[in-house]
C-alpha cells in the first residue's frame, strides 16, 4: 500500500500517482511523450533503453520493467530484453553510439557532475550529435525523477516481466500523451 | 562551456530551454504547477524545498535561483537560507516543514529511503496527504532538474546577489516567461 490513499488503488506505479494528482500528470506526461516518442535521431526503441536501463540502476522495478517492456514492444524483441537490460546488453545488437550514450546516462544517475569531457568525447566518436546527447541526459535525469516519485510514495508493482507485456505495448504504441 | 553547443549565452537551465524549446514546455509547465500553483504548502516553503534538495545534489545554479526565490518569499536573506541549507532541523522553521525537508532528504537519495517513520511523524504534524505527494515529487523533480543543468555543464554566474535582484520580478512573471528575461 503506497504511503498516501490513492483514489485508485489497483492502479499500479505511477499510474495511481497520476491518476492521484491530475494537475502535475499533464506535464509529466508530456514530458515523457516527447522525451521517448517525439521526433528524434535516436529511435523510440533507444530511449526506451536509457529510460529502462536508468530505472534498473535506480532500483526502480516499476519503471525499469515497463520501459524495457516498451523497448521490446518497439524493437519486437520479445521480454528476454528486460533481463538483458538489467545485465547491460550482452545479447541485444545495439550500436556503439547507443552504448556511449547509456555511459553518460549512468555517470547523470550518480550526479550530472559525473559526466567528464572523456564521456562525451566518446559518444561523440560513436557520431552522437549534440541533440542526442542532450536527449540523453534529458532522459536519464528525467528518469531520477520519475524512479524516486515512484518509490517515494511507495507504490506497488507486479512482480513477473510478463505482467508488462500490454502495459509495453500500449507505452509503445499509443503513448503516454492519451493517458 | 557547456558540454554540447547551444548556441545562446544564457546560464542554467535556460540555455538548455532555448536550445530545446520541446522539452522546455513540459518542463517549465510541471516547475509552474509545483512551485506556484495553489497549495496548501506556500510558495516560500515549496521553493525551500527546491533549494534543499538542489544544495543536496551540489547544483550551484539551481541552489541560488531557488535559495533567492525562497529568501523573496520568506522575507529572509542568504545567510539566512545557508543556515537552513545546512541545517534545517536548528532552523526556525515550523516543525511540519522539517518534517518534510527529512522527507525531501530522503527523496533525494532515493525513493526508497522516505521510511514509514518519517510519514508518520509528518502526519503527526498535520501534514496532509497532498502534501506528502507533492513534497516528494518535487523533491524527486529537482533531482531532475539538477542532474540537467550539471549534466550538460551548463555555466551559472558566479555572484550570488545576481539571483537575489532578480527573484522579485522572476515571482511574479512565473518560470515559462523567465526564460529569456
Amino acid at each position: 500500500m503506497a504511503h498516501i490513499k490513492l483514489n485508485n488503488e489497483e492502479l499500479p506505479g505511477i499510474v495511481g500517482l497520476l491518476n492521484y494528482r491530475p494537475e502535475t500528470a499533464r506535464p509529466l506526461l508530456d514530458l515523457a511523450e516527447t522525451l521517448l516518442r517525439g521526433p528524434s535521431s535516436l529511435s523510440s526503441g533507444e530511449r526506451e533503453i536509457i529510460a529502462a536501463s536508468v530505472s534498473y540502476w535506480n532500483q526502480c522495478h516499476f519503471c525499469h520493467t515497463s520501459h524495457a517492456a516498451a523497448a521490446a514492444a518497439h524493437l519486437k524483441s520479445g521480454l528476454n530484453l528486460i533481463d538483458d537490460i538489467k545485465a547491460g546488453l550482452p545479447n541485444t545488437p545495439v550500436s556503439d553510439k547507443l552504448r556511449a550514450l547509456l555511459h553518460i546516462a549512468h555517470q547523470v544517475q550518480g550526479n550530472g557532475k559525473n559526466v567528464t569531457d572523456e564521456d562525451i568525447a566518446a559518444a561523440r566518436k560513436e557520431g552522437a550529435t549534440d541533440t542526442e546527447i542532450h536527449d540523453t541526459v534529458l532522459i536519464a535525469a528525467a528518469f531520477c525523477m520519475f524512479n524516486r516519485y515512484v518509490d517515494g510514495l511507495g507504490t506497488w508493482a507486479p512482480g513477473p516481466n510478463e505482467a508488462y507485456a500490454e502495459m509495453g505495448e500500449r507505452m509503445a504504441h499509443v503513448g503516454y500523451g492519451k493517458y | 562551456m557547456a558540454h554540447i553547443e547551444l548556441n545562446n549565452e544564457l546560464p542554467g537551465i535556460r540555455g538548455l530551454m532555448a536550445y530545446r524549446p520541446e522539452t522546455e514546455g513540459p518542463l517549465n509547465a510541471l516547475a509552474e504547477v509545483l512551485l506556484r500553483g495553489e497549495n496548501s504548502l506556500s510558495r516560500g516553503e515549496r521553493e525551500l524545498m527546491a533549494t534543499y534538495v538542489s544544495y543536496l545534489n551540489d547544483c550551484f545554479f539551481c541552489q541560488n535561483v531557488h535559495g533567492a526565490l525562497a529568501g523573496h518569499y520568506l522575507d529572509c536573506n542568504i545567510r539566512h537560507i545557508d543556515q537552513i541549507k545546512e541545517n534545517f532541523q536548528q532552523a526556525d522553521l515550523s516543525p511540519k516543514m522539517k518534517a518534510l525537508l527529512a522527507i525531501a532528504a530522503s527523496v533525494q537519495k532515493g525513493g526508497k529511503y522516505v521510511t514509514a517513520e518519517q510519514i508518520d511523524h509528518a502526519r503527526s504534524e498535520g501534514v496532509t496527504d497532498t502534501e506528502l505527494h507533492d513534497t516528494v515529487l518535487i523533491a524527486a523533480a529537482f533531482c531532475m532538474f539538477n542532474r540537467y543543468v550539471d549534466g550538460l555543464g551548463t555555466w551559472a554566474p558566479q555572484d550570488r546577489q545576481f539571483y537575489v535582484d532578480r527573484a522579485p520580478q522572476r515571482a511574479l512573471d512565473g518560470y515559462r516567461s523567465s526564460v529569456y528575461k
